[in-house]
């Protein structure tokens, strides 16, 4: 009886599998989608995992979208925030304004730093968490200009910088995932370069590399994303987005 | 004990041009804007602002006060980019010290213990280390040899916090869910500046909630200022929550030079009652 998943449904789901397995840590979704992903992964595959209020407080419960949590287990108030990102008990998964092939991610500015031709966010604390708690992004229009082959300033730390920074710089460091309108990557791969792990139904591979800047790695065969099922779905429309924020952030395709 | 007390415009008159001024709050959230505004009615100017970024840096920018700004970001949470002070960054208007968020505590900690700097792992790999090249690294003494970004001291010249209530002698308590970092910016200051929604007796700090909510102490504290609604139209909870409304009239007129004009002389060309007096007005307009 239950209508297949939409675009942003199958979104929904590829983020939420980014905190499976994640163990008693904080997931600290950015964005609509990530943060219905966040409390599908707790509902479901991850109970274990730790949800903020998006302010100071940890929740017990897993309220819908916009509503208020009824049960609050903890206190993180951004000073404390800040130092568990370094204890690496938390797993983010971040936007990006441009992302390159290496998992080098840029929120600060577009163009020349000491004179930008867009201002944007600033570095935030994308530097600390990728050199500290595993840290994945969500991209929810895929295209050319934020698959860049290089980013006008690198404020999450990639895989090749990270490397060529030394041991401080790698010990900690694991991007770990990348989900998109189209598809879910990785970088699994000997070179640590962008894969493509999943195409969300509907999407082909031409699609994707079309919308990518720079050249991706592709396996032979790419299965598609998982798709929710019923009960996960049921989850997603009627307890977790009950009012559909998740399709104005990705429109059906 | 010493009665601190003082106006908005005694406390700003404490400040010269050419100081590293830090700002308490974060993003749109508990900033000292009464104090902000005094800021803007004096002529005080070429300041180094130290602020986790919200209308305060977007204000004192489009006011051409600011020469340098330290800071991870300038935002208004549910408007994420500051107008003013993108516009400010894409015309070149200041110099910018841009450091990673948790760079910039350690900055204000190292700052409040009088060492020179802390070691973190954070900007290493980052183009933080590229855009701010006077940043160094320093390696562990130990086995480990670890090498480390040497974060250095946020040492500032004064700091202007919004609390909920503090006592005239400059001991101030937060009744929200977060203190940011506004003891930090007091303890790193020579001086330091507490505005807040009402001064109560010393005796009276603990009817409204427990000891750990009593964030700065009457040490590192030279003046406190009573402004009702003085963080407006950035949120002072449980007071009051963020006044989305004016903060989108705000947004919107900082797009455009003439709307802007008109947006200052409503409510910014008088003292802080002749702002209030115009808030006020704005909601009866709007309702």
């Amino acid at each position: 009886m239950t209508t297949k998943a939409t675009r942003a449904e199958t979104c929904v789901l590829a983020c939420a599998e980014a905190w499976r397995g994640a163990g008693e840590v904080l997931a600290s979704p950015m964005g609509t989608i990530p943060a219905i992903g966040a409390r599908l992964a707790k509902l479901t595959f991850s109970p274990d995992l730790l949800l903020t209020d998006g302010e100071a407080l940890l929740i017990g419960d897993v309220p819908a979208i916009g509503a208020k949590a009824e049960v609050v287990e903890g206190w993180l108030p951004y000073r404390q925030h800040l130092a568990l990102v370094a204890t690496g008990r938390r797993h983010v998964m971040m936007g990006a304004s441009q992302l390159d092939r290496h998992g080098n991610q840029n929120i600060s500015c577009i163009g020349d730093w000491t004179r930008p031709v867009r201002q944007l966010l600033g570095v935030r604390g994308a530097p600390v968490n990728t050199l500290n708690n595993p840290t994945s992004y969500w991209v929810p229009r895929h295209s050319r200009r934020v698959f860049v082959e290089h980013v006008d300033m690198v404020c999450g730390v990639g895989y090749d910088r990270a490397a060529a920074a030394g041991p401080s710089a790698t010990r900690y460091h694991r991007i770990a995932h990348v989900v998109t309108d189209l598809g879910a990557f990785d970088f699994e791969t000997p070179d640590r370069t962008m894969r493509l792990r999943s195409l969300h139904p509907g999407v082909t591979v031409e699609q994707v590399a079309e919308a990518t800047g720079f050249p991706l790695t592709i396996p032979d065969e790419v299965p598609y994303t998982r798709e929710p099922t019923d009960a996960e779905l049921r989850l997603i429309r009627e307890v977790i987005d009950p009012k559909g924020t998740r399709e104005r952030e990705v429109p059906p395709a | 004990m010493r009665d601190k007390t003082m106006t908005p415009e005694e406390a700003v008159g404490r400040l010269r041009s050419g100081m590293t001024i830090g700002i308490g709050g974060w993003g749109a959230r508990r900033k000292p804007m009464a104090l902000v505004r005094a800021l803007l009615r004096s002529d005080i100017t070429d300041l180094t602002v130290v602020s986790y970024g919200g209308p305060d840096v977007g204000l004192l920018a489009a006011a051409g006060k600011v020469r340098k700004l330290v800071s991870a970001f300038a935002t208004l949470d549910s408007i994420p980019l500051e107008p003013h002070f993108t516009a400010a960054r894409q015309r070149g208007a200041f110099e910018l010290v841009e450091l990673d968020e948790a760079m910039f505590m350690w900055g204000l900690t190292a700052a409040v213990h009088r060492l020179p700097f802390m070691p973190i792992r954070a900007g290493l790999a980052s183009d933080v280390m590229r855009v701010n090249p006077q940043l160094r690294t320093v390696r562990s003494p130990y086995d480990d040899g670890e090498e480390l970004a040497a974060v250095p001291a946020l040492r500032l010249d004064a700091a202007l916090v919004h609390l909920n209530r503090a006592d005239v002698h400059g001991n101030g308590q937060y009744l929200g869910p977060d203190p940011y970092f506004d003891d930090l910016f007091c303890e790193a200051a020579d001086a330091a500046y507490v505005s807040c929604e009402r001064i109560v007796d010393t005796a009276d700090l603990l009817k409204e909630a427990g000891p750990q909510t009593l964030l700065v102490k009457r040490a590192f504290m030279d003046g406190v200022v009573e402004t009702p609604n003085g963080a407006h139209f950035t949120s002072c909870a449980p007071d009051y929550d963020r006044d989305e409304a004016f903060q989108r009239a705000y947004a919107q007129a900082a797009r455009d030079p003439e709307a802007w004009r008109a947006f200052a002389d409503r409510f910014l060309s008088g003292d802080e009652d002749a702002y209030q007096a115009a808030v006020a007005a704005f909601h009866k307009e709007e309702a």
